[in-house]
């Protein structure tokens, strides 16, 4: 119960003030569609810079949490999912609002939200300490594999192609090793004066993140959004509260299938919201509703993505492996105030940890409580034409990255990684475990560097990074992981087939 | 899938097999080993990986990523040219403000959708960037205190 000692550290005027602007923020991003959680975080980072860690990670937490909730916004009136999480949301949500039920679907979003998102966070206080003290037994060679683990389970589950998954992780496990080498002092491939201390991680998150949304707004051209806002009528909220626990099986549904997906690294809310829709659908004796406008649909769905933000940072703040492409960027957050996640942080900065945490469980209460009122502005913003996006977001890109080291190489390499990855992903490539790679490249090198180290001291190198319980554990679980993301790559690739075959035969008789 | 993505990912595949293949060359000969111990495991398997995935294309085996497309590359083109020139050249050569300006209404003057014939959509257009221009000068420059390059206005 050690988080309870930290929590007036929540209420102090800064802390509060900046939960507020993130969560309202938070909401407001949200709702734009193009601006995904990961790249709105990645943009507020450089805005930490001048804050105390706790302060910093309290507004980007809040801007994570708030940003999936109000990516159900635009997804209920305008049928625009404002983040990837919220998909799920709109096949119910928007029937609703065409309905005139556009305010109880809200209603229905942020209450399902903020009870996903309070059990998801407490998950987090309870699981998180004791996984630390658990990470204190690892040595070199699982820190190691863990690093590795981090980058392979994100590469393969987190992207469409296997191998382009792994290859990802690849790329930014060489860029990591960019720069300075730390044990001899060695230059290793420098090719340009930009990332000769090498290739500093906010600006590459910057650019990878935010980049190839600009490019992708470019790509529409001069297409205006043609989405009608539905009118939204007023509900009483005291309707939509009872409602809400009325309809325990898709509130409970939601909140533990959000809450699992999360613990699992690199499964993303996308996945929570729709599983959890397709489950309560499956074990509802109304599933003929769904789709039409039911509001277990919104519950399922909205609590599920929100359940799935606490769980996934206890791999983050216990094992340094960030459980999401967001959690990632938090790590990187974490990193320029010099702290590292594990024990370190729980034993050395307990204020900063549980400030954060703490400011995470009342952010869901304030994302309830205002998302309700800053519902109709933030549809107003989801309709600003992607041209006026497009050019705020490169601008944030340019300032933020420069501003983290007033060097213009920063921005040179943000801005090359970006363009690159937009072409990249065009071909099956993925910035999640390229981002990884990068951010888990120092840990995995600094591990295996150490662990050679001992082992020639000691014993051989093999036997020092394949042998033990833990090692053997974490290897299978990283070759399972691939294994499973290959079976699951094939089995769609089969029915994909099959289907084209069906299509064909259709065609031909 | 059509010949032009097929070349496309043959194009791309190659490509990152190439600098995989620079990568693995300057990780097993350059000097001191040690320090490139790292690189030689994880060079070996970009290698392999990306070899894996140029095979696949060259046999017109690639099923994920759609590739380019002409018209999307077309309504690309300016803008990344506008944003690349602000960004190598601009943002340096007259000032972040001032170029980011520039950058932000021609952007906008781009792909607005409003027409480009009416008066009152410029003076839209105008408005917007300089609340941008306000906008960033106050988060970066009063509150971050972030000094720029070379400022002709600020």
């Amino acid at each position: 119960m050690e988080f309870l000692a930290y929590f007036g550290d929540v209420f102090t005027p800064i802390n509060f003030g900046l939960l507020l602007i993130g969560t309202i923020g938070g909401l407001i991003l949200g709702a734009t569609p193009g601006l995904s959680p990961t790249m709105a975080v990645a943009l507020l980072i450089p805005f930490t810079f001048k804050l105390e860690p706790a302060q910093g990670l309290i507004l980007l937490g809040a801007a994570y949490t708030s940003t999936v909730a109000g990516g159900a916004v635009s997804a209920i009136l305008l049928k625009i999912p404002g983040a990837p999480a919220n998909i799920a949301t709109t096949l119910d949500g928007h029937a609703m609002a065409k309905k005139g039920q556009g305010a109880r679907a809200l209603q229905l979003s942020f209450l399902a939200s903020a009870v996903g998102g309070v059990f998801g966070v407490l998950l987090l206080i309870f699981l998180t300490p004791v996984l630390a003290q658990w990470a204190l037994a690892f040595g070199p060679s699982h820190l190691f594999w863990l690093a590795i683990l981090g980058v392979t389970v994100i590469g393969s589950l987190d992207s469409s192609s296997v191998v382009k998954g792994l290859l990802s992780g690849c790329i930014g496990l060489w860029l990591a090793t960019v720069g300075f080498d730390d044990i001899m002092g060695a230059q290793r491939f420098i090719f340009h004066d930009a990332v000769s201390g090498g290739i500093n991680v906010i600006p590459a998150l910057i650019g990878l993140f935010a980049i190839p949304q600009v490019i992708s707004m470019f790509a529409g051209g001069r297409r205006s959004l043609d989405a009608e806002i539905l009118t939204v009528e007023r509900h009483p909220i005291s309707k939509a509260f009872s409602e809400v626990f009325s309809r325990l099986r898709a509130l409970s549904i939601g909140t533990v299938t959000g809450s699992i997906i999360g613990l699992i690294p690199g499964v993303g809310g996308q996945i929570a919201g729709l599983v959890a829709y397709d489950q309560s659908k499956k074990m509802s004796p109304e599933r003929d509703k769904f789709g039409t406008g039911h509001p277990e649909g919104v519950i399922a769905a909205e609590s599920a993505n929100n359940a799935m933000v606490g769980p996934s940072l206890v791999p983050l703040l216990t094992l340094s492996i960030p459980g999401s492409p967001t959690a990632a960027v938090l790590l990187g957050g974490l990193l320029i105030h010099g702290i590292f996640p594990g024990s370190d942080l729980f034993d050395n900065h307990p204020d900063v940890a549980w400030t954060f945490i703490n400011s995470m469980l009342i952010g869901q209460i304030l994302m309830c409580i205002f998302g309700l009122y800053v519902a109709g502005l933030a549809a107003r913003v989801a309709q600003v034409p992607n041209a006026i996006m497009a050019a705020v977001v490169l601008g944030l890109a340019v300032f933020g990255s420069y501003s983290v080291q007033h060097s213009m190489g920063d921005v040179y390499v943000m801005a090359a990684l970006g363009t690159g990855m937009y072409f990249l992903e065009r071909f099956g490539f993925s910035a999640a475990p390229l981002v990884l790679g990068l951010i888990l490249g120092p840990i995995a090198e600094a591990n295996f560097v150490q662990g050679s180290m001992i082992a020639n001291a000691t014993s051989s190198i093999g036997s020092y990074f394949f042998t033990g319980p833990l090692n053997i554990a974490l290897i299978a679980v990283a070759v399972a992981s691939i294994g499973y993301s290959v079976w699951l790559e094939l089995r769609q690739r089969r029915h994909t087939a099959k289907e084209e075959a069906v299509a064909k035969k259709g065609a031909i008789s | 899938m059509t010949d032009l993505p097929r070349m496309q990912h043959i194009f791309a595949s190659g490509l990152v097999s190439a600098v995989g293949v620079s990568v693995a060359y300057i990780s097993y000969t350059q000097e001191p080993a040690a320090a490139y111990l790292f690189p030689r495991i994880i060079s070996t398997v970009f290698v392999v990986l990306a070899l894996w995935t140029f095979g696949k294309a060259l046999l017109g085996r690639t099923k994920i990523g759609n590739g380019l497309v002409r018209e999307a590359m077309i309504n690309i083109a300016p803008g990344l040219a506008v944003s690349l020139i602000f960004v190598f050249w601009a943002a340096k050569a007259l000032g972040f403000y001032t170029a980011s300006t520039i950058a932000f209404f021609v952007l906008l003057s781009l792909y607005d959708p409003a027409p480009h014939g009416e008066l009152k959509s410029w003076i839209k257009r105008i408005l917007i960037t300089a609340g941008f221009l306000v906008v960033m000068y106050g988060l970066f420059a009063r509150l971050l205190n972030v000094f720029t390059p070379r400022e002709i206005f600020f």
